[in-house]
């Protein structure tokens, strides 16, 4: 009797193309919705040779990138941890399905959900800083400021204004259920053998001569409790899509869940949001933490319940915004 | 009787100091560089060098510019199967952990001088140039950089340094990636990127990584 491989495996050599000079292995990421518009930024090296901006204009855009790219330069000033803008924006910020960025300068200035305002792209930004580099903002109208905000005009050239129905904007295509099944135990020996040998055995990340090389994922060097990336839907979307670094859809979205679902249960520096009990921030922004296990007890100790801000000296940034305690 | 031995051996290890046993590994490194394992392996510095430089023309690679680390890891490889070569697999096959180490040690520390390459034409500079430190992300081709380092000058014992090393050596790497001849990536990490390059961005990236400054070059 034949077995179910040999007698399959033609047929699935012809349907997937498998029949290959050469091994390969595929970029696989989700279709866009119907009804989507898909935007590709300009590449960086049009950039130079960009005539039609005025070179104090194209000067600052370089700064932006810069910035983006190697934000450790403003460690001790504006970021108190181990992550570059580029270490959640893959593809310099402009790639699909890697929280592409262009799109806060074409849909804002609006309503955000988090901090209940209408933000402009400076807000954006300066939300980065407080929470995924566990810093303090550039000022808006600061020359790093605008450096960033001119790079964000920049890779949204080309896009369409306030039209929100974007291809691959995001960390989403999981949505916000964790499958049931999810497991700490899975993602922990997933952990062990996809990602400790860039992110550390103890999610510390890695540097080379002092400079990080691949971001910490928990721990004082990574994003803190307040990050969009500490919502286990965001870090599933997002690994699923972008880890290991150069296969997309290598790992099943179920193996994605329990990665994240472990990276997310360990310690992490304090939400800037902290009211001195971490159950209780979890209910004041539970329209966030709903969707992150801060607050709630993981191998017998309550996440975030802490004052360990990190390398960073301070809990709050001036000009956090607040809810009020009910 | 084994265990008296190591017993002996640990006592031997520890009444050294630092220094002297790193000596004493640099010495027995080159002993076996220059002479082979004495047992008909062939010596390293038949076509390594005994200063590491290696030979471009055939495309032995340069070591002086590798992390120790990653060089026993290679070694290992060779002769577990995990990655083959003709050569290789019986230069290797009989030396033991730490002569492996004392051979890694020595190459490290070797500092040669080779003669610098002709500049790249502009436009293999150029290309060279953006696929080792931007990459071409649209194409999920990431760049060399994000993974081997500031200046491909290597991270740890698992990113190699890329940085001085023979442009013949790094295109036949590159090579064996594609076709599956070398698979000892952790994860398909350099199959996933070997795959998408083009022959032309071959040649460009491994001749701008050639002339980039290695680590330990005068």
């Amino acid at each position: 009797m034949k077995s179910l491989l040999t007698r399959w495996l033609p047929l699935l050599c012809f349907a997937t193309g498998v029949l290959q000079a050469q091994p390969q292995v595929p970029v696989k990421l989700p279709a866009f919705a119907e009804g989507q518009y898909v935007h590709t930024p300009p590449s960086p090296d049009t950039l130079a040779s960009d005539t039609t901006l005025h070179p104090q204009l194209r000067k600052l855009i370089e700064r932006g990138r810069d910035l983006f790219l190697n934000t450790q330069q403003l460690r001790g000033k504006n970021v108190f941890n181990d992550m570059n803008c580029q270490s959640c924006h893959l593809g310099e910020g402009g790639l699909n399905w890697s929280g592409p960025v262009w799109p806060a300068a074409t849909t804002l200035p609006d309503f955000r959900g988090k901090n209940q305002r209408v933000n402009t792209l400076e807000d954006r930004i300066s939300d980065c800083f407080i929470y995924s580099m566990n810093g303090t903002p550039p000022l808006a109208g600061s020359e790093d400021m605008l450096a960033l905000t001119a790079y964000h005009q920049w890779l949204a050239k080309g896009a369409a204004m306030y039209n929100s129905k974007i291809g691959g904007r995001g960390y989403g295509h999981l949505g916000t259920e964790m499958p049931r099944q999810t497991s700490y135990a899975n993602g922990q020996q997933l952990f062990g053998e996809h990602c400790a040998l860039c992110h550390g055995d103890n999610g510390q990340g890695r540097r080379e001569a002092g400079v990080v090389i691949f971001p910490a994922v928990w721990g004082d060097g990574s994003w803190n409790w307040g990050a969009g990336m500490s919502r286990v839907p965001a870090l599933a979307s997002f690994i699923q899509n972008n880890m290991p670094l150069g296969q997309p859809g290598s790992l099943t979205a179920q193996q994605a869940w329990d990665l994240a679902l472990f990276v997310n249960s360990q310690e992490r520096p304090q939400d800037p949001r902290y009211t001195g009990d971490a159950a209780a921030t979890r209910e004041l922004y539970k329209d966030f933490h709903n969707l992150t296990m801060y607050g709630l007890t993981v191998n017998g100790k309550v996440l975030g319940q802490h004052d360990n801000t990190g390398a960073k000296p301070f809990l709050r940034p001036p000009g956090l915004q607040l809810r009020p305690a009910p | 009787m084994k265990i008296a031995v190591s017993g002996l051996l640990f006592l031997l290890v520890a009444g050294l100091s630092g220094g002297a046993l790193a000596q004493a590994n640099l010495s027995e490194g080159q002993r076996l560089v220059m002479q082979g394992d004495g047992q008909g392996g062939a010596p390293c510095q038949a076509c390594h060098g005994a200063d590491g430089a290696g030979i471009a023309a055939s495309g032995f690679p340069a070591l002086y510019n590798l992390q120790a680390g990653y060089m026993v890891k290679q070694m290992q490889d060779y002769r577990a199967g995990k990655r083959s070569s003709l050569v290789m697999a019986p230069a290797v096959a009989k030396l033991n952990r730490q002569q492996l180490e004392a051979v890694a040690t020595y190459y490290a520390a070797q500092k040669p001088a080779p003669a610098p390459l002709p500049p790249l034409a502009t436009e293999s500079q150029v290309r060279g140039s953006k696929l080792a430190t931007a990459g071409d992300w649209q194409a999920w081709i990431v760049p060399c950089e994000a993974c081997h380092g500031p200046g491909n000058r290597g991270v740890g014992s698992d990113f190699p340094a890329l940085a001085g090393q023979h442009p013949a050596y790094l295109k036949q790497q590159l090579l064996a990636w594609r076709d599956g001849s070398r698979a000892n990536d952790p994860d398909q990490l350099m199959l996933a990127i070997a795959a998408r390059l083009t022959p032309q961005q071959i040649d460009a990236v491994v001749e701008y990584l050639a002339r980039l400054p290695a680590k330990g070059a005068q």
